[in-house]
């Protein structure tokens, strides 16, 4: 059989949306970042607005984002992405804005622009890839690794005591009443992936009704700052992040 | 006017889309005259107080990414914290413009007015090589029209334009002519993120190279980009240099007050003139140069401890001494101390 007979019209199932371009991702093998990238693409390409759609990308693995992204997006400085996503909206409100940020960017160098932006009620989209460390820069300890958990920069494991405790700012941004839409997903199964694309599709959705932030978490896995496969990665967070950090909504508008 | 209100209104008269801002004396008055005067009844310009100059500047990339005229304004300890905005600013190549109305350093200083940023405000201020625009006025009347020039200037070269000012300026009152109200610019650049366009690639705003050859062509084009700007855009103006022997360098408000001491040197038939920089980079080195030719001496006067004088001796390449006066931490020279200054470090020197 050939490539051309097999790729036909009726045996088509799946197909890569437009809004994804051709690149080739640079993330590790079984990492999250691409899935989570993938289901923003498609509920973008679902709502028909990758047109007015622009994006922020983060300091962090997901630097490079906007090779990947088909939409107009503009590259923020660590931390800074809620900032620039303000801008962006107030100057043109009519547009969908989103930020895409890992723990370390958006919890512990850019916290004050995450709490102000949600504070504020920005009308933005923000999407918190929460892998527990700092990938891109080899594994150091982010705010969100957990108790005990080892990284570069505790190498003995985190110790709360004087190293912090690992923090739940999407609890904390869904106590803010500029949030509207508040929720913590993941997407290391196929049915984590569909509820995720959901909510982010929730989210793009609500931005219309002009109401406030929303604030879509994705617990992922980073294999390679965890120093597992990507299997074993899946099942430590299941045994260890998630019990820390309960996936489903935290907060959902009022009917 | 005050001088702080009058560049406020100016900004809303020259079509600003835009201002993000935090308070800090001796410029709040620019945030608050925009929230009483409410521009977005009047333009649809945008006002936000950001809760920090970070987030201030982080705001000015995002809006300015998007095409439009964004300013945002501060006082030294704040331009300090935007200053990795304006890094980034300048990297991705984006229009706006900034105020440092400053005061004394350094930390957190005194509120008083000095001139002690012009380092950080002409040799780029954050990291990498980069530069910004600096246009220093000297009246209230000049910060109402840099708010224009700078505008028009930012969009020129998509770059980074500053108004160097200080506490003087910005408290004092002044009798000024306001220009006439501007529209708010409909273009869409082609750099700017407003949607992508069907047929067309997506446009991304970046400051992002990975490969190091890449970073030096983005570099090579700024430079490019620079030397377009000190052919063009060098402003100053002198004053009695026809039939001097003496020369004062001074900017911004501390030339007033030199131009008050050189009246006062004539009088006593010191023949001394004034070269005033309107913009500090690009540095008016050659005239500088051209009229040191014929001078005996240089004085610099400066509200810091020496920071234009290094670019004055550049200029000058030993062609004649070059010395300081300077007062600074808040403190303003009088007239008398500068004449002062250049019988004992000049004249006598
Ligand atoms: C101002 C500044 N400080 C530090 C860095 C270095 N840095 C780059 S990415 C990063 C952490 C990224 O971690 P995270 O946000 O969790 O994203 P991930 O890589 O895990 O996706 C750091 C510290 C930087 N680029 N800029
Ligand atoms: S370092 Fe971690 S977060 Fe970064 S691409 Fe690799 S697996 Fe993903």
């Amino acid at each position: 059989m050939s490539e051309n007979t097999i790729k036909t019209p009726e045996n088509l199932v799946y197909e890569k949306t437009s809004v994804m371009t051709d690149r080739v991702l640079h993330y590790c093998p079984g990492c999250g970042h691409g899935t989570a990238h993938r289901m923003l693409a498609e509920a973008i390409d679902e709502l028909g607005i990758q047109g007015d759609t622009i994006g922020v990308a983060p300091v962090g693995c997901s630097v490079l984002a906007y090779y990947y992204f088909d939409v107009d997006m503009q590259e923020a400085a660590h931390g800074r992405a809620p900032a620039v996503a303000t801008g962006i909206k107030r100057v043109l409100p009519e547009k969908y804005v989103f930020t895409y940020q890992g723990d370390g960017d958006l919890a512990a160098i850019g916290t004050a622009e995450t709490i102000h932006a949600c504070n504020r009620g920005e009308n933005i989209l923000v999407v918190f890839i929460n892998n527990g460390i700092y990938g891109m820069t080899g594994g150091q300890m982010a705010p969100t690794t957990l108790e005990g958990m080892k990284s570069s920069t505790s190498p003995r494991g985190r110790d709360v005591k004087t190293m912090g405790n690992p923090l739940k700012i999407t609890e904390l941004v869904a106590q803010l009443p500029g949030t509207y839409f508040v929720t913590r997903q993941s997407v290391h199964t196929p049915a984590n992936v569909r509820k995720t694309k959901k909510a982010l599709k929730k989210a793009l959705e609500y931005q219309k009704l002009n109401k406030g932030t929303c604030f879509v978490e994705v617990v992922a896995n980073c294999p390679s700052g965890w120093k597992m496969t990507p299997v074993q990665s899946n099942k430590w967070m299941e045994e260890n992040m998630f019990p820390y950090y309960p996936l489903g909504d935290i907060k959902v508008p009022e009917k | 006017m005050k001088g702080n209100e009058a560049l406020a209104e100016a900004a809303i008269r020259a079509g600003a889309d835009a201002y993000f801002g935090y308070p800090i004396t001796p410029q709040s008055e620019v945030i608050e005259y925009l929230m009483r005067e409410n521009p977005a009844d009047r333009t649809g310009m945008q006002v936000l107080q950001a809760e920090s100059e970070i987030a201030a500047i982080n705001m000015v990339y995002g809006a300015a990414g998007c095409g439009k005229r964004v300013m945002t304004s501060s006082s030294s300890p704040g331009i300090s914290l935007k200053m990795e905005g304006v890094s980034y600013i300048a990297g991705a190549e984006l229009p706006c413009l900034l105020v440092n109305v400053v005061r004394g350093g350094p930390g957190l200083g005194t509120i008083q007015p000095s001139q002690s940023d012009y380092f950080q405000a002409v040799k780029g201020g954050g990291h990498g090589d980069y530069k910004m625009i600096v246009l220093a006025p000297a009246t209230v009347q000049e910060s109402v029209d840099y708010v224009k020039l700078g505008f028009e200037l930012a969009f020129k070269y998509r770059n980074p334009v500053m108004i160097l000012s200080d506490g003087i300026i910005g408290q004092m009152m002044e009798k000024v002519e306001l220009f006439e109200q501007q529209p708010r610019s409909k273009e869409e650049p082609e750099w700017a993120t407003v949607g992508k366009k069907e047929g067309k690639d997506s446009v991304i705003v970046t400051s992002l190279q990975l490969q190091s050859e890449e970073q030096e062509k983005v570099n090579l084009r700024l430079q490019a980009k620079y030397r377009e700007v000190e052919k063009n855009e060098v402003m100053y103006e002198t004053y009695n240099c026809e039939d001097a022997e003496y020369l004062f360098a001074a900017f911004g408000s501390c030339a007033r007050i030199t131009r008050k001491a050189m009246e006062m040197a004539r009088k006593k038939g010191i023949k001394v003139g004034l070269i005033r920089p309107q913009t500090l980079y690009p540095f008016p080195a050659d005239a500088i140069s051209e009229l040191s030719e014929r001078m005996k001496g240089i004085l610099t006067v400066e509200m810091n401890a020496g920071q234009m004088v290094e670019d004055v001796r550049l200029a000058v390449n030993g062609k004649t001494p070059v010395e300081h006066f300077g007062r600074f931490g808040g403190v303003i020279p009088s007239p008398e101390e500068i004449l002062e200054a250049l019988e004992q470090k000049i004249i006598g020197g």
